[in-house]
């Protein structure tokens, strides 16, 4: 059993060559079986979630499918089906690197460490991170936590602009890193941590959730920015150039905007809140200036 | 498959700049053992308590015993650690005593409620293997053990459960070998052990593969050690000419 793990192992070395081109386009891959399958998650309000019929929705899944409108018409095969597979932020990468998901749109970072292994379309959206915390609890920004339990979403910019301050600045938080937004909000509620670190559009998501979402309110200076894009396999240019079209059409022709008003400024399924996200700094530059550059 | 592998991540400083990915994964192991180790030692002294019970006379005891088991062993280890993080809490303690616990040290809380709550949870299974090994000795050797005149706790302290032990030690080890497996449970409320940390070096490097291995090597390490010594356990204890103690 132990040469069998150490042979896979050695394998898996050998074929480490980051300048391989894959066994065969995605696009290639989609025209022979028939199938584009997407990668969406089952609670990111309001980027790719379940709604009331257990139907995929959100922004995020809306450019997907906007994508997968354009495949189809490259092709020239309307009758491509669409494969929808639940990912978790552990799983996305490798399911995207052996093949089982061929686009996932959702809430990933486009960052550098994430680009040595997966390759990004135009970011769609930008967002600084803040804090949720109860309005009665007069905590206004970061200063306010010391020595405090802190929550964030695990893996998340989130997390690791909080550890880096809190090193740099010797803040003494207490980090707690919760599976996904819902469980972090969960923990929030209960008092197991006095603020919640996201970006804002997870925040406001996770306020219409809440039990009383008058209790709650986001403060805080913006201490990061979160870049969303879609993710793809890496040297794949006539995907990735699809992709970015598809998107860079959609930002110049007023589409993106009228999918943000429709998520992020409209009820939204399942419980027809409106998050009342405003437009910020960050958004309006990515819309004026559509770019695929990852974070530092 | 187009995977850029990285053996020397492991090396590289952490995303904060604090520590080495290295030291992140070793703490996460530290963290299982511990949480293991000492969720272990309660299964045994509740699990034995529990499992004698169901074998005495004392419907009482024997009922409570029972019901335990079926409690503990029924509902899902997640939902238990979900009502011991969330819910006990609130039902059991008083309000000053809640904002305490909140306020406290999140380690210090994520590491104590997973370890009561895998204990209790054991301690259910660990009942159920004890009960076994006293209910699989002949009824011959309680009343032999009578008939010499000793008593019931004298019965089952010099003769009955030095060869029920004997018994049921394959079976404790897969139990045992199932509290390290089971203690992953704790990264649904924060605690970073083992698998939350290879997560955690996983999300922050897109190692996620590396990160993976070193923390599946790592598990199958504590089993090889553990499946060893409780053989080793096991050989050491054996008595000549009972076999594995259990016919007469």
């Amino acid at each position: 059993m132990l040469a069998l793990a150490a042979g896979t192992l050695l394998g898996g070395c050998r074929r480490a060559t980051p300048e391989a081109t894959p066994a065969r386009s995605t696009l290639e891959k989609i025209r022979a079986t028939g199938i584009i399958t997407l990668g969406h998650r089952d609670n990111s309000i309001p980027f790719s979630y379940f709604d009331d019929q257990q139907h995929v929705v959100g922004y995020a899944q809306d450019i997907a499918l906007a994508i997968v409108e354009e495949i189809k018409t490259e092709l020239g095969r309307r009758n491509l089906s669409v494969k929808l597979v639940p990912v978790t932020s552990q799983t996305r990468i490798p399911l995207l690197l052996n093949d089982t998901i061929d686009l996932e749109c959702e809430t990933t970072t486009n960052n550098a460490s994430r680009q040595r292994q997966v390759a990004f379309s135009i970011n769609y959206f930008a967002s600084g991170t803040q804090f949720l915390v109860r309005r009665d609890s007069g905590i206004q920004d970061i200063d306010d936590l010391r020595d405090k339990n802190v929550i964030v979403s695990a893996g998340t910019t989130a997390e690791i602009a909080l550890r880096k301050l809190d090193h740099e600045r010797g803040l003494g938080l207490r980090i707690i890193a919760a599976r996904d937004h819902g469980d972090a909000f969960a923990a929030l509620e209960f008092g197991k941590a006095v603020a919640f670190m996201s970006d804002g559009a997870i925040l406001y998501g996770e306020i219409s959730k809440a039990r009383n979402p008058l209790d709650w309110h986001v403060v805080g200076t913006p201490l990061t920015t979160e870049i969303y894009a879609c993710a793809m396999r890496k040297n794949d240019p006539t995907f990735k150039a699809l992709v970015d079209a598809t998107i860079t059409r959609m930002i110049g022709n007023g589409d993106m905007r009228r999918l943000y008003q429709r998520w992020f400024q409209s009820p939204i399924p399942p419980r027809q809140v409106n998050l009342n996200v405003p437009l910020d700094a960050a958004m309006q530059t990515l819309f004026e200036h559509p770019n695929d550059r990852p974070l530092p | 498959m187009n995977y850029d592998w990285n053996w020397s991540i492991f090396l590289a400083p952490t995303i904060d700049g604090a520590s080495r990915y290295v030291w992140w994964i070793l703490s996460g192991l530290a963290f299982t053992v511990f949480i293991s180790l000492c969720a272990w030692a309660i299964a045994l002294v509740i699990g034995i308590g529990l499992g004698v019970t169901r074998t005495l006379p004392p419907r009482l005891g024997r009922a409570l015993a029972t019901a335990y088991v079926e409690l503990f062993r029924n509902v899902p280890l997640l939902v238990q650690l979900f009502f011991w993080y969330y819910i006990a809490p609130v039902v059991f303690l008083p309000v000053s005593l809640q904002t305490a616990l909140n306020r406290a040290n999140p380690v210090a809380t994520q590491t104590l409620t997973m370890i009561v709550c895998l204990g209790l949870f054991t301690a259910a299974r660990v009942c159920e293997q004890v009960r076994a090994g006293i209910q699989a000795q002949p009824r011959g050797r309680f009343n032999a053990g009578y008939a010499l005149g000793l008593t019931r706790i004298h019965v089952y302290r010099f003769v009955i459960l030095p060869l029920a032990f004997r018994v049921i030690v394959p079976p404790l080890t897969s139990e045992f070998l199932n509290v390290f497996k089971n203690s992953a449970v704790a990264l649904t409320i924060g605690l970073l052990e083992l698998t939350a940390r290879s997560r955690q070096m996983g999300e922050f490097t897109a190692h996620v593969f590396e990160a993976f291995i070193a923390a599946t090597l790592l598990y199958f390490l504590i089993a090889q050690i553990t499946s060893h010594a409780m053989h080793a356990l096991e050989a050491r204890l054996r008595i000549p000419g009972h076999g594995l103690g259990g016919s007469a």
